[in-house]
């Protein structure tokens, strides 16, 4: 591909790391179940709301890890 | 409905006047003229990142969204959540893909997505059908705004008969019209400050008040039916409802960035960096997203739907009443005032940035490609006002007259339609390998094939996709996207063999895609 060159200035191996946070969400075999609960959540619902924020964390870390390159 | 809420109606007023000063006085805000388009249009390219924040999160995260999640938790139960892996997964999309289109758009001066097609691909039938799509697919949801807005305006026990009944939303519509009109994409964007503060209060506090009046999560989670309470296992014949959740939520977030009023949120930032560092700050909407969702859950162990004083109000709107019943039940009549307001001005943010990306795509995508190719700055600008009144009063007569339900089913199409046009515009800013016309065979398939799958299952969102004797219930926009790009994948050096010229219209190089 003629863009190669853009892409790699572009590309980073810490974008790999979005790839946690699509899987750990998009796999509902992982979480589909109600213990451990959490003060009487079921472990479905406080597992996804717990991947909300690491997946703003992670993300804060890819920002500031791939800017001004 | 019974009695007017005398306090909740003052409170929601008394806000609702505040936004409506605000929308006004934004016309001064970071002056510029706005007898050009992308000032009135995009806010002059000048939105920082904390207001492309508010702006994004008012504009993505909208009242409906904030009524129907709810209402799919209360009557389906689990599978609502995909909300949240949905927004999760829209982050990454967000950092990696429209930073670069942010990029090449500011260079070139493209308003809309059918600019960018446009100019990557040099085929301004294409860009028609980006823009044709973007518009089809932003009026119900325009619509199911005006819905969420008139559910709480009925819930503060305003109602009559007849045109009476729809006063208010009509007075509150007119506001919305006055100010778009004058202030343009500013006018949201300083309103959505107060509406995502607002939205954030309501949030916090049902979610810590009403579990203690319930008893506790324990006893809440009690009352859930246990077929609601997680996603049905699937069977040795296929994926069950795990690939439906799954696809749900990965196609939207596949979809969001390509609805009109996302993108142009997205354009108005002032930098491709505003935009990566959204992606860590979008998501304490997703928490909040995620938080009101439960908000079903309570509104079933609350026992609202069986009230009688509520009877009504499920009665005309269905399972789009829990939130607001729950509200009315649980607050202090002060506190549903403001929760109410919360709502009903999250419905005129989207709507305002919806009806003037409609009129960007109308403007430079019809308007200027077709019918006066060289308007002066002012008529583009005027051109695009005009349209934004009549794309908001269509909405308008649609939601008085026609009956919600086509505007929920108008919308489930709407998503399947936009995400066609994922091929020219994502993966366009990635290459430019594709020919225009094989990008415009792919999106008429999936158009076609997703509305027949769409029927198919009496418009809903699931097709049950049958492969090798197992069962993939998906959803469907997900499916057809594929099917899409497979065949301009097939198609591209087909039409190149037959002479179709392409890179000699590309006027985008790529470099272009990069500060």
């Amino acid at each position: 591909m003629a863009k190669s060159c853009n892409q790699r200035r572009e590309w980073s191996w810490w974008h790999f790391l979005f790839l946690i946070e699509l899987v750990a969400v998009l796999w509902p075999p992982f979480y589909n179940r109600v213990e451990p609960a959490f003060i009487g959540v079921p472990f479905f619902y406080w597992y996804q709301l717990l991947w909300v924020i690491l997946g703003a964390i992670l993300n804060a870390v890819i920002n500031f890890a791939t800017a001004d390159e | 409905m019974s009695d007017i809420h005398w306090d909740a109606l003052t409170i929601f007023a008394l806000l609702f006047s505040t936004i409506a000063f605000l929308g006004f006085a934004a016309a001064h805000w970071h002056r510029g003229d706005l007898d050009l388009l992308h000032e009135w249009g995009l806010g002059g390219r000048r939105f920082g990142s904390v207001i492309t924040w508010f702006l994004l999160g008012g504009d993505i995260y909208t009242a409906y969204t904030f009524i129907a999640v709810p209402a799919l938790a209360f009557g389906a139960g689990a599978i609502a959540f995909f909300a949240i892996p949905f927004t999760i997964v829209a982050c990454p999309i967000l950092f990696l893909t429209l930073p670069r289109l942010w990029h090449v758009c500011h260079k070139h001066h493209y308003i809309t997505a059918g600019d960018f097609v446009r100019g990557r691909f040099g085929n301004r039938w294409l860009a028609l059908a980006v823009a044709v799509t973007g518009i089809v697919a932003t009026m119900p949801y325009m619509a199911l705004q005006l819905a969420g807005l008139q559910i709480v305006i009925s819930a503060l026990g305003l109602s009559g008969t007849g045109l009476t009944a729809d006063l208010p939303l009509i007075i509150a519509f007119v506001i919305l019209a006055a100010f778009t009109y004058t202030s343009g994409l500013r006018a949201p964007a300083s309103i959505a400050v107060v509406k995502d503060i607002l939205i954030y209060l309501t949030a916090f506090a049902a979610v810590i008040v009403i579990p203690i009046e319930l008893g506790g999560f324990s006893k809440i989670f009690a009352a859930i039916p246990s077929p609601k309470l997680l996603l049905a296992a699937p069977g040795p014949a296929g994926s069950g409802s795990y690939s439906a959740y799954a696809t749900l939520a990965l196609g939207s977030a596949l979809a969001i960035y390509l609805y009109p009023h996302s993108f142009t949120g997205i354009l108005s930032a002032s930098s491709a960096r505003a935009i990566r560092r959204n992606a860590a700050l979008l998501p304490a909407f997703s928490f909040m997203l995620g938080l009101l969702a439960l908000l079903g859950f309570f509104a079933i162990a609350a026992g609202v739907a069986g009230m009688p004083e509520y009877a009504a109000g499920f009665k005309q709107f269905g399972n789009n009443f829990a939130v607001p019943a729950l509200f009315l039940h649980s607050f202090p009549s002060w506190f549903t005032g403001i929760a109410f307001a919360a709502i009903g001005i999250g419905a005129l943010v989207p709507a305002a940035i919806m009806s003037i990306a409609a009129a960007n795509l109308y403007t430079r995508n019809i308007y200027r490609e077709f019918i006066n190719k060289t308007p002066s700055d002012a008529q583009e600008a005027r051109m695009a006002k005009q349209v934004s009144l009549i794309v908001k009063f269509g909405a308008l007569a649609f939601i008085i007259f026609v009956p919600t339900q086509y505007a929920v089913y108008l919308q489930l199409l709407g998503g399947i339609w936009i995400i066609q046009i994922l091929p020219a515009v994502v993966l366009g800013a990635y290459t430019s390998w594709f020919n225009g016309w094989a990008l415009l065979i792919g999106w008429a398939a999936g158009i076609v094939a997703g509305t027949a799958m769409a029927i198919a299952v009496n418009l809903t969102p699931a097709y049950p996709l049958h492969l090798a004797g197992y069962v993939f219930p998906g959803y469907t926009a997900f499916y057809t996207v594929i099917l899409n790009i497979a065949l301009v994948v097939i198609l591209t050096p087909l039409f190149n063999a037959l002479g179709r010229q392409r890179i000699a219209l590309n006027e985008i190089v790529s470099s272009d895609f990069h500060a």
